[in-house]
């Protein structure tokens, strides 16, 4: 569904990817894991047009390296970026509406689905986002994300900054969305939950990837969880 | 006195109504493309003519129409051939790109309707007093001009907070990069943002060019105004542009009606000083010092709330 081949990408002079190789089926769980800094989130903006990139990046068949993001979101891949971008001064519903692409089009997942789902959200449906708490924010932002039907979601760094029992909670969505059968990928720094849902891993490690396998060959390779992702 | 403040207040508002037509789109285009369009004021003028010659055509009525959509038409373009290219060069070039297109609008104004003022006149049918205040008519045609302003607001904010076109546009406002991650088509946004908010600029042309004068200098008298209002209001504030076009429009109005002088308040100088420089400031009304007002509420703003009344921003 979506293969990225020899992707490359900077930062003014800096070289962050070095040539990234993926490749993510359709109804697949992939999650890209990685330290700090070794250009996880890169890799998907670059994939979203969000920096430019150089490479091969194909979705469903079509080049989209470097079209604009909204055609690329138009494809049905959808992105939910690390600063959970909630619009402030909008509701809570006014959000997740506008996730919908094409209003005449409804996907699988409706309002109200997600607001059943969400019973913190639905309490809130008609108060301003903006004064959310960050792990309701991280819903919202996947639940928008979803309104909008993607084939795959890539959810940058979800649990970043949660208390722990919220984290569990977004584990739960991202299965949810596992088994209605979106394939996701997940650029994660904890493992727990990558772990938990994944098909298949991948670790990147200065800008490339150095490890592909399933999370039980991980889990077997203490090298590679040595070198590049114990702390 | 009553009378006074009674017209004053009338005319004020009306004023400030006619600069919110402006400062909406002003404001709205700051916010949402990170540049203050020195061309506004421009496309305000160009209403102005084209509701002039259309007008001459085709009567009043269908010049209130096509003027602005013509201006918007115009607004549109600008951003999709000329700005959105100038965009890959920053901030600075955009910014030089809309002071050069104010000083281009302004010399073709010049080249095909001239320096003097045009006969734009108001339609005979609004062309009587809408009713007596003390002794004052009140013209039928300002009354026509402030309830097209309000009429425009009120569609402005229900389209804003009602229409899943206004949601895309104040969702882009702060966060650009996500409504386009969401699949909306963020560079038509833009587009149709410029190009209504200079229709909005040129309705205000259209309608103000026949009760005040119009003419190939109306956009520099008019454009430092604008900039005072959205500073003030607080750059990329929707509300704050309404307050502050509100505020600016009766500071004016009110101060232009005021002989009130320190002479007046406080007694003749003494003649120690009466011919020193202090005298000409003793002496100078409220209404001389009228024009310079609202440079002076910028100068207060810039230094005691630089992000203007309801504005976020630092800069």
């Amino acid at each position: 569904m979506l293969e990225v081949k020899d992707l490359h990408a900077y930062y003014g002079k800096s070289h962050i990817l070095q040539g990234v190789d993926l490749r993510i089926d359709a109804g697949e769980v992939v999650s890209l894991l990685g330290r700090n800094g070794v250009g996880r989130s890169t890799t998907v903006k670059a994939i979203m047009g969000e920096v430019p990139p150089q490479g091969t990046i194909r979705f469903k068949g079509a080049d989209i390296a470097g079209k604009p993001s909204f055609q690329i979101a138009q494809l049905g891949l959808g992105y939910v970026p690390e600063h959970r971008d909630i619009f402030p001064g909008l509701t809570v519903r006014q959000n997740l509406m506008l996730g919908i692409k094409d209003p005449r089009k409804p996907g699988k997942w409706r309002l109200n689905d997600m607001l059943d789902m969400f019973p913190n959200l639905a309490a809130r449906a008609d108060t301003d986002a903006g004064v959310m708490s960050g792990g309701e924010k991280q819903m919202l932002t996947m639940c928008r994300t979803l309104m909008g039907d993607p084939e795959l979601i890539m959810i940058d760094e979800p649990t970043e900054g949660l208390a722990p029992l919220i984290v569990h909670q977004v584990g739960n969505l991202i299965a949810e969305i596992a088994r209605r059968g979106v394939a996701i990928l997940l650029v994660e720094q904890k493992l727990s939950i990558a772990m938990r849902i994944s098909h298949r891993v991948y670790v990147m490690g200065h800008g490339r990837i150095v490890f592909e396998g399933t999370p039980a060959n991980l889990t077997s390779n203490d090298a590679v969880r040595r070198e590049w992702l114990e702390v | 006195m009553l009378e006074l403040i009674v017209i004053s207040t009338l005319n004020g508002v009306l004023f400030g109504m006619l600069l919110f037509l402006m400062a909406s789109g002003l404001t709205v285009i700051f916010s949402m493309l990170g540049v203050l369009n020195f061309a506004h004021a421009s496309f305000y003028m160009l209403g102005a003519f084209f509701g002039f010659q259309l007008s001459r055509w085709f009567g009043f009525w269908p010049a209130l129409l096509v003027a602005p959509l013509l201006a918007g038409g115009l607004g549109a373009a600008v951003e999709r051939f000329g700005l959105r290219q100038v965009h890959k060069n920053g901030h600075v070039a955009e910014l030089l790109f809309t002071f050069g297109l104010a000083f281009v609008i302004e010399e073709l104004v010049q080249i095909i309707w001239g320096k003097s003022p045009v006969d734009f006149r108001i339609p005979s049918v609004l062309d009587f007093p809408a009713f007596t205040i003390f002794s004052t008519n009140y013209p039928a045609y300002k009354m026509f001009m402030l309830l097209v302003s309000i009429a425009i607001f009120v569609g402005l904010l229900l389209v804003l907070k009602k229409s899943r076109v206004g949601l895309i546009v104040q969702a882009a406002l702060t966060h650009p990069h996500m409504v386009g991650h969401l699949g909306h088509n963020v560079g038509r946004i833009f587009m149709l943002v410029f190009g209504v908010g200079t229709a909005l600029a040129a309705v205000a042309g259209v309608i103000a060019g026949p009760a005040l004068v119009t003419q190939s200098n109306m956009a520099a008298l008019l454009g430092p105004i604008l900039f005072v209002v959205v500073v003030v209001g607080g750059l990329g504030s929707l509300p704050g542009a309404f307050i502050g076009s509100l505020l600016i429009g009766l500071v004016q109005t009110f101060a232009v009606s005021m002989n009130g002088s320190l002479e007046g308040a406080f007694g003749p100088l003494s003649p120690t000083y009466a011919q020193s420089w202090l005298a000409d400031i003793w002496s100078v009304t409220i209404a001389q010092i009228a024009p310079i007002m609202p440079y002076m509420l910028l100068v207060l703003i810039l230094i005691f709330r630089p992000m203007g009344l309801l504005g976020t921003r630092e800069t």
